[in-house]
């Protein structure tokens, strides 16, 4: 049985994830809702506006950039901490590495900090999109116009470029690290498989891709920006090439905004333009929905790591927490 | 619909040259109390001296779509700005950017038309060229970017009217008439001009250009056509139709490659043809008009279209229904370089149907 507790965050949710298994909605207002076993808690991280988070990759604390210029981290526990500060500039690009790095970036820089509080420059010459840690070793990707840069945080080593016209934004590494894709600023996915620098285009979308999530254990890549989520099988040899995408949980007249796939089974959470969320499976497209539509477009969606609960988000400022 | 287009934030373009006193109006609409929260996205912070949480500076970033049509050209980091400040929605009323002295208008203007993220959640209110009365013939004889800022202009405010005589004065408004005769010019000395002769102009002052509604874009769609390779959705409204006469011509044949434009009229259309000529023309012509602003009578049509346009992209829809007694004519405003304009007269005469 499905049971969805509404909360309010306080304004756009730009990001919902779980801190320790504590549910925690990061507002474009500046504040962060963690919901602890005491209760609720609205816990102010940035001064002006919060635009980008993210998780670290131990679970427990949540990364976030604002138009203050900082890069902060919000622990489980509530404390907040400022890790890097870029006055005037608005962070608003983030990645959480191994080894406790943390990637951020604003217009055309990028920057690496290591927990031993050093911070090593990558800007780029042209706008920068996003940034990206590779799954094994401490290596980031940057996604720039024309292409991607992928570059090792500790060595001297001239950085890989991967070439591809266009401005490219949002970037993720496979889980198997085997190829690269990035959102693109024409409705389009490109992708590199990184051992031969092999390109892939993904196209067919109407709108822009604002969300990817990789299935569990790597074998799919789902994303928003088409009526459904349109899914890419990655196992096999060539991963999506030649393949053709699952289309899970078609609607009509709405638009895909947000997915997030099932920690481990082959399920897709998807989040759409009116407010609506609902779970597919892969095997069968069958479908169960989970949220009304409601004022705004799904803006972020975040599962636990069991797999139990959902957390989401809209533009509107409206969030809940789904059980299931 | 209505709902969703009201909501949208107005913005305001501001172009010119450096020194022509953008900062000085900057300023003024960052301190002076005038009621709306103005989020502001400058290129360098320079000499603003305004701390304020609103103002973001951006590093100008021109994004070419991969199938090289140029009605795709948007500035990239506009894109991700107003992504930005919608996050925050709530804490402003409109926007204010800022561009570079060297900037070609174009892509800035298209980011409203062709980014659906961006067009979704933000409209263009004006371009507003401001323009140093000292140096700007200067300008316009050493630059091309000069002109297009003031072709492109829905506002021009000739600054520093202070530091030049009569004469010459008159010598800079009949040069600026002579490229851009429809836009609404303001003298001022340090930028001291009411800042609602300004800002929130209702989108594009078409009262003033073709003494119809000022509300031109309210309530309009938005449609755009692109080159041959162009993927994105294209949708037009189509509908029906007499027609008139009398033209107005703006261009002297002295400077065969300055900025020119043409305004021309027409009774009432047939959308078939219409939609026809101005699609192929804007592709064929797209890189030499600036500007296009139009609103159409079409046969058997109780509303007004209205058109605009930026090199190859158009837009238009439905505006109102024609008012009683209203005279059906359809007028179209080009702006740009080496255009036959006869031709297009010809052409757009030819629409009637």
């Amino acid at each position: 049985m499905v049971s969805v507790a509404p909360l309010d965050p306080g304004g756009f949710v730009v990001a919902a994830a779980f801190l320790r298994g504590q549910p925690a909605f990061a507002s474009g207002a500046g504040a962060v809702l963690l919901l602890t076993d005491a209760g609720e808690r609205r816990i102010p991280v940035h001064d002006g506006g919060l635009l980008v988070a993210c998780r670290t990759l131990e679970g427990d604390a949540l990364l976030s950039g604002g138009d203050d210029g900082t890069v902060r981290r919000l622990c489980a526990d509530g404390t907040v901490e400022t890790l890097a500060e870029m006055p005037r500039k608005w962070i608003d690009m983030l990645a959480a590495g191994p080894q406790r790095a943390v990637a951020y970036g604003a217009g055309r820089s990028a920057f690496v900090r290591q927990s031993d509080d050093t911070v090593k420059d990558f800007s780029q010459g042209r706008a920068v999109g996003g940034l990206a840690f590779a799954p094994k070793g401490l290596r980031l990707a940057i996604a720039r116009y024309d292409g991607a840069t992928l570059q090792f945080v500790n060595t001297a080593a001239a950085p890989q470029l991967l070439d591809w016209k266009g401005a490219h934004k949002d970037v993720t590494f496979s889980p198997d690290g085997k190829y690269l894709v990035t959102t693109m600023q024409e409705n389009a996915l490109h992708g590199w498989r990184l051992s031969d620098g092999q390109d892939m285009r993904m196209t067919g979308y109407p709108g822009k891709i604002r969300s990817m999530s990789w299935s569990a254990k790597g074998r799919y890549l789902a994303t928003s920006g088409a009526n459904a989520a349109i899914v890419w099988p990655f196992f096999g040899k060539s991963g999506p090439m030649g393949q053709q995408p699952l289309q899970l949980g078609a609607r009509g007249d709405q638009v895909v905004t947000r997915v997030a796939c099932h920690p481990h089974e082959e399920v897709v959470a998807i989040g759409y333009q009116d407010g609506l969320v609902l779970m597919a499976r892969f095997s069968d497209g069958e479908e169960v929905l989970l949220r009304r539509p409601g004022e705004g477009a799904v803006s972020a969606l975040a599962w636990n790591d069991e797999g139990t609960q959902l957390a989401f988000g809209t533009e509107a400022g409206e969030a809940g927490l789904v059980s299931l | 619909m209505t709902l969703s287009q009201d909501s949208k934030i107005p913005v305001t373009v501001l172009t010119g040259y450096l020194g022509a006193g953008k900062t000085t109006l900057l300023n003024r609409i960052l301190s002076e109390n005038h009621g709306t929260r103005y989020a502001v996205i400058v290129n360098e912070f320079g000499e603003i001296g305004i701390d304020n949480d609103l103002l973001v500076e951006s590093d100008e970033e021109i994004f070419e779509m991969n199938n090289g049509c140029i009605c795709c050209t948007v500035r990239g980091d506009l894109i991700r700005t107003v992504e930005n400040l919608m996050k925050r929605q709530g804490s402003f009323d409109a926007i204010v950017v800022e561009t570079t002295g060297v900037a070609d208008p174009a892509p800035v203007a298209q980011t409203f038309f062709m980014d659906e993220d961006v067009r979704a959640k933000a409209k263009l209110d004006a371009v507003v060229a401001v323009v140093d009365c000292r140096h700007v013939l200067q300008r316009l004889a050493d630059t091309e970017e000069a002109e297009d800022q003031i072709a492109f202009a829905d506002v021009i405010l000739l600054n520093k009217t202070d530091l030049v005589t009569a004469d010459e004065l008159k010598a800079v408004e009949t040069r600026i008439q002579s490229i851009n005769p429809y836009a609404k010019r303001i003298r001022s000395e340090r930028c001291a001009v009411p800042l609602d002769e300004v800002l929130n102009r209702g989108a594009f002052d078409l009262e003033r250009i073709l003494s119809l509604d000022p509300h031109f874009l309210e309530e309009a769609e938005h449609t755009h056509e692109c080159g041959p390779d162009c993927d994105h959705d294209h949708h037009h409204h189509h509908h029906g139709h007499d027609h008139g006469h009398d033209h107005h011509h703006h261009h002297d044949h002295d400077a065969p490659h300055s900025v020119k434009s043409v305004s021309m009229t027409a009774g009432e259309l047939d959308p078939q043809v219409f939609f026809r000529w101005i699609g192929d023309m804007t592709q064929v012509n797209g890189p030499n008009i600036l500007r296009l602003k139009g609103i159409i009578a079409f046969k058997d049509d109780p509303q007004r279209y209205v058109v605009q346009g930026v090199h190859m992209i158009l837009e238009g829809d439905h505006q109102r229904e024609w008012k009683d007694g209203e005279a059906r004519n359809s007028r179209l405003v080009v702006i740009g370089r080496e255009l036959d304009f006869d031709a297009l007269e010809v052409a757009f005469k030819a629409c009637e149907a």
